[in-house]
């Protein structure tokens, strides 16, 4: 197989001592954004980008795609420590991650996320090598409709999850879509909701509100218990992970399932956030404890990390052979390679064979080199959990104050993000679910996006998500979910189950 | 501490505080509220379904509407709850004693948020991570305030000189020539 | 630099007999004294993002300004974030903007409070180019052929941005061609091209940088370019063609003009000693080879200009969006 043998090439590159060192670096300073919320890895390789301006391109493209996955990585640890996703991606990781951290399991949390992204890259990595090509053209397949339909997807996986008040639940979702239309409508320009505020224009970003509703308002909540975190009895030492993983072959088949919902919207280009959320409602709605979801399953860890990176590896490959980025950080990369002389696209694969294939060598490389870092890192990450909570609150205040600024280099994000953080604690007291609000807010505004995209495309004719194959069996796929809780809803009006008082997860 | 004495205290008598349905009642007209806003604004822009698809205030329109039916069922169900309340006892959504401790973390942390714009990220940073020590952790001033300068020093490194991030200064940072 | 601003600080100090010195540094050539910011108007990844931070490599990797320069994004509402922070820091000679497009279209489009005018004009940097694309596999080889399908039936157009420069253009098209267009607006030039590649529009307006590599690999095609003048690479990017070899719009038979602005302004209020700092750093970044090649790789228009020309063609294209704008209805509401 020629690839095989391009991929040794590769090897050959990016195992040159200085690029290895590169690879490590990079890594570290990943991990270290990725929990830092707010700088994250869209915005910490753009800062980072001019550094490398001097590198050849193929040491400084190792340089910055570690960085990524260093973030990608990283994003899991404030979620599963103290329920502050780092990422967009890592929300989904909260919901159990953080149950197991207080019940002192962190250790376990931490190595099954981090396993779990690995296992996650890999796979998505293995498919970049092999199938790029073909791939890419299945990508060239999605417009508008076929986006929305995905959109739909992804929101039918988590309707009929929650078990709290359905009418709470609703008010909370549209609390989500509501704060998404806040700012410019991309598709006329308009500004909506603002009134004539110029701080309102700039929206309400996704990660502002969720370092508030999650991180905030849970250190809200948990001093009312004292002025303690809980968890902090964690065993901690080396032998969690190995404990861990001894475990973990058992949940083989989410891991495969989810990659392939992480490789897919990867290369949709759909990105890692509706990826992770997919693949913990699908992994919820097919496991036989799926009631125990949200209380601390280390398969609601393993599942969405897996396709959080699966797909942020796979969002590699149209920004590669297409040219088209398949997350915001993929964006960023994007410009780098104009920036180094390359141009992305169909032709990069024919004209570039030392530069492209250093960088699928990098992948493996350094996902390896990540999981080694982050794992060596377990016990140090959870020990931060014995810090006393007079200084680890301020910290994480500081943190996250610091976080809700970069995202946008606004001030007002940080009253924002203060504000959000009563507004979670309240709604938590109250027992709003918040896992629909967060969804309804990271999606909406793309989910109209498509939908108006693709009225204007049929010039107003609602067949169009049902005239191709492929959008007509996403979306059919998609209703059949979302009628999935109805008819269970129906079976459960006739035998009225046991168990169910607590309500939905976060 | 004097939370831990007046939770022994609390355990003898019945509990006082915030009663839930308050809140409930508060939170519902909030939220129907925000529905009513978002009804408003997408009338402005027109919230019809046009030639080529919905008009831009289309969706906030119906997101408005059924966000203002949801919490207006909410807020019947929290009446409703009310009124047997009465006779039950009703439900506490936070008890004074632990109310006083949220106020001890938010309301430091909203004259923080409130004093950036004026002093910078830097040093109300390094005064909030000391005050939390000092106040809820029992630590001395000498172990505090270093601490809090080592917070911002850390943070002033790494986003200033290391990443380039410039985050909000104030005068000191502009007197040392930032 | 380090005595200066040594001499700088104690004078902040409020040491009197040092604050005589301060006038006299200022009649010298003025030096920044601590970071400065680049304010993007526009999301990271975009192609003013790109220039900014190229802009920042170049500085950094040739050492031409002792302090940093600090790129900072301000995206929000279309840019206006960015141009209204700027606007306020009157007299701040440590900020930089970086201004596509939007710097007319966004107040025009949203009715937010500022106008060019609020900023003190440094440098054009180059114009950015449009090129008329459809897809290779399309029956259209010629702008006539194009307009006659237009005419025909109504071709739907990709493009960045609601009320910006692709759909200037595209309201431009009507009015050139009259033949009514949909326009469909998407977040990316990267995904503009590739939906025109998979066939979802008809037609795109996307700059050379944002649909090269899919010309070179045959699966687009360019039917004119929209500036007065043809494009000056001449070397074959596919077998037979290079870009000097795409016709102009107008001797195609369209009569449509359009070129981005990419320049380069501070915040208002700030000294002509100041401006001409970051005019003659900004000269030397368009010398490096750097720039060339970013030039080259993007078919960019290289016309330079600065002071009082600059002024002008500013306002000339002020003038020139607002009448586009209001023909096509873009110009916003007062509510």
């Amino acid at each position: 197989m020629e690839e095989i043998g391009l991929l040794m090439q590769g090897f050959a590159v990016a195992l040159q001592p200085d690029n290895i060192l590169l690879m490590l670096l990079g890594v570290t300073l990943g991990v270290l954004i990725g929990v830092l919320p707010g700088l994250g890895g869209a915005n910490g390789i753009a800062i980072l980008l001019p550094l490398t301006f001097a590198m050849p391109p193929v040491s400084a493209i190792i340089m910055l795609s570690c960085i990524y996955w260093g973030a990608l990585f990283g994003g899991a640890i404030t979620s599963i420590l103290f329920n502050i996703p780092g990422e967009p991606w890592s929300v989904a990781t909260t919901f159990d991650g953080y149950p197991m951290a207080q019940q002192g399991r962190a250790g376990e949390a931490l190595t099954a996320a981090f396993t779990a992204s690995f296992v996650g890259a890999f796979i998505a990595v293995v498919l970049l090598t092999f199938l790029a090509p073909l791939v890419a053209g299945f990508a060239l397949q999605f417009g508008p409709p076929q986006f929305f339909a995905v959109m739909f997807l992804s929101f039918a996986c988590f309707i009929g999850l929650g078990r709290g008040s359905p009418l709470k639940t609703l008010a909370a979702m549209m609390l989500g879509f509501l704060l998404a239309t806040v700012g410019m409508d991309t598709v006329t320009g308009q500004l909506r909701m603002t009134f004539g505020s110029t701080e309102m224009i700039r929206g309400f970003d996704f990660l502002v509100a969720v370092i508030g509703l999650f991180g905030i308002s849970e250190i809200l909540v948990s001093i009312e218990d004292g002025l303690t975190f809980k968890g902090q009895k964690a065993r901690i030492d080396l032998k969690v992970v190995l404990r861990t993983w001894a475990e973990m072959p058992r949940h083989w088949a989410i891991a495969l399932r989810s990659a392939a919902i992480g490789c897919w919207m990867g290369i949709t280009p759909a990105g890692a956030t509706p990826a992770s959320f997919m693949s913990y409602g699908v992994a919820r709605r097919l496991s036989r404890h799926g009631d125990e979801f949200g209380k601390g399953r280390v398969e609601g860890v393993i599942a969405p990390e897996t396709a959080a990176h699966a797909a942020g590896t796979s969002a590699l490959l149209p920004m590669l052979a297409l040219g088209v980025p398949g997350s915001p950080t993929a964006a960023v990369l994007l410009g780098g390679l104009i920036m180094w002389g390359l141009q992305p696209g169909p032709m990069l694969f024919v004209e570039q064979k030392e530069f492209v294939w250093g960088l699928i060598a990098s992948m493996y490389l350094g996902n390896v080199a990540g999981l080694l870092v982050v794992l060596v890192a377990v016990p140090w990450f959870a020990a931060i959990l014995r810090v006393p909570f007079a200084i680890i609150a301020a910290i994480i205040l500081v943190v996250c104050a610091i976080g809700a600024f970069t995202v946008s280099n606004a001030e007002f994000d940080i009253v924002l993000m203060l504000a959000f953080g009563v507004v979670g604690y309240v709604l938590k007291k109250l027992d709003y679910p918040l896992a629909p609000l967060v969804l309804a807010l990271v999606l909406g505004d793309r989910t109209e996006e498509a939908f108006r995209q693709s009225l204007l495309l049929s010039q107003g004719d609602l067949g169009v998500f049902f005239s191709t194959w492929l959008g007509g069996s996403i979306m059919a796929t998609g209703i059949a979910l979302a009628a999935w809780p109805l008819l269970g809803w129906l079976w459960s009006l006739l035998r009225p189950a046991a168990g169910r008082e607590r309500p939905s997860p976060a | 501490m004097s939370a831990t004495g007046n939770d022994a205290a609390a355990a003898a008598a019945p509990p006082r505080g915030v009663r839930t349905v308050a809140v409930e009642v508060a939170t519902a007209l909030l939220l129907g509220g925000l529905g009513a806003a978002a009804i408003w604004d997408s009338r402005r822009l027109g919230a019809g379904w046009g030639a080529e698809g919905p008009q831009s205030g289309y969706f906030p329109f119906w997101i408005g509407l059924v966000l203002a039916a949801a919490s207006l069922g909410n807020l019947a169900l929290a009446l409703r709850a009310a009124r047997r309340g009465v006779k039950g006892g009703g439900g506490l959504f936070v008890t004074w004693p632990q109310l006083r401790l949220v106020l001890s973390v938010l309301l430091p942390t909203a004259i923080y948020v409130a004093a950036i714009p004026f002093t910078g990220l830097y040093l109300a940073s390094a005064l909030l991570v000391a005050w939390f020590m000092m106040r809820l952790g029992g630590f001395r001033w000498w172990s505090a305030a270093p601490a809090g300068l080592a917070t911002a020093l850390v943070a002033f490194v790494v986003f200033e000189t290391w990443f380039l991030v410039a985050l909000p200064k104030g005068p000191i940072e502009t007197w040392l020539g930032y | 630099m380090t005595n200066r601003s040594i001499s700088r600080r104690t004078a902040a100090l409020g040491l009197p007999a040092l604050l005589a010195a301060s006038p006299a540094l200022a009649q010298r050539a003025w030096e920044p004294m601590r970071p400065v910011q680049f304010i993007v108007p526009a999301g990271t990844g975009g192609g003013a993002d790109q220039m900014a931070r190229v802009i920042q490599g170049i500085v950094s990797k040739h050492s031409l300004m002792k302090q940093p320069l600090v790129v900072v994004n301000k995206a929000g509402g279309a840019g206006a974030e960015g141009f209204l922070e700027a606007k306020g820091a009157r007299a701040n000679p440590h900020m930089l903007v970086i201004t596509l497009s939007n710097l007319f279209t966004t107040p025009l489009a949203t009715g937010v409070p500022f106008n060019w005018r609020d900023l003190t004009p440094v440098k054009m940097l180059a114009l950015d180019e449009f090129v008329l694309w459809v897809n290779a596999a399309s029956p259209w080889k010629t702008v006539a052929e194009f307009t006659e399908a237009a005419r025909a039936g109504r071709l739907k157009i990709g493009g960045t941005g609601s009320r910006q420069e692709d759909q200037i253009i595209t309201a431009a098209l009507t009015k050139a061609t009259d033949a009514q267009f949909t326009y469909v607006p998407f977040r990316g030039g990267g995904e503009v091209a590739v939906q025109l590649v998979g066939q979802h529009v008809d037609a795109t307006v996307n700059n050379p940088i944002e649909a090269v590599t899919h010309w070179r690999s045959g699966t687009l095609r360019p039917l004119c370019v929209f500036d007065g003048k043809r494009l000056s690479g001449t070397e074959k990017m596919t077998a037979n063609e290079a870009w000097s070899d795409i016709p102009t719009c107008k001797e195609a038979g369209l009569d449509v003009e359009y070129l981005m602005l990419r320049g380069i302004f501070m915040a208002p209020g700030v000294t002509p000693q100041q401006v001409a700092f970051f005019a003659g750093l900004l000269d030397k970044v368009r010398e490096t080879p750097d720039w060339a090649e970013l030039m080259q790789q993007g078919a960019f228009n290289t016309t330079a200009l600065d002071g009082e020309p600059f002024r002008e063609w500013l306002t000339r294209e002020e003038a020139r969006h607002k009448t586009l704008m209001q023909e096509a209805g873009f110009l916003a509401q007062p509510s």
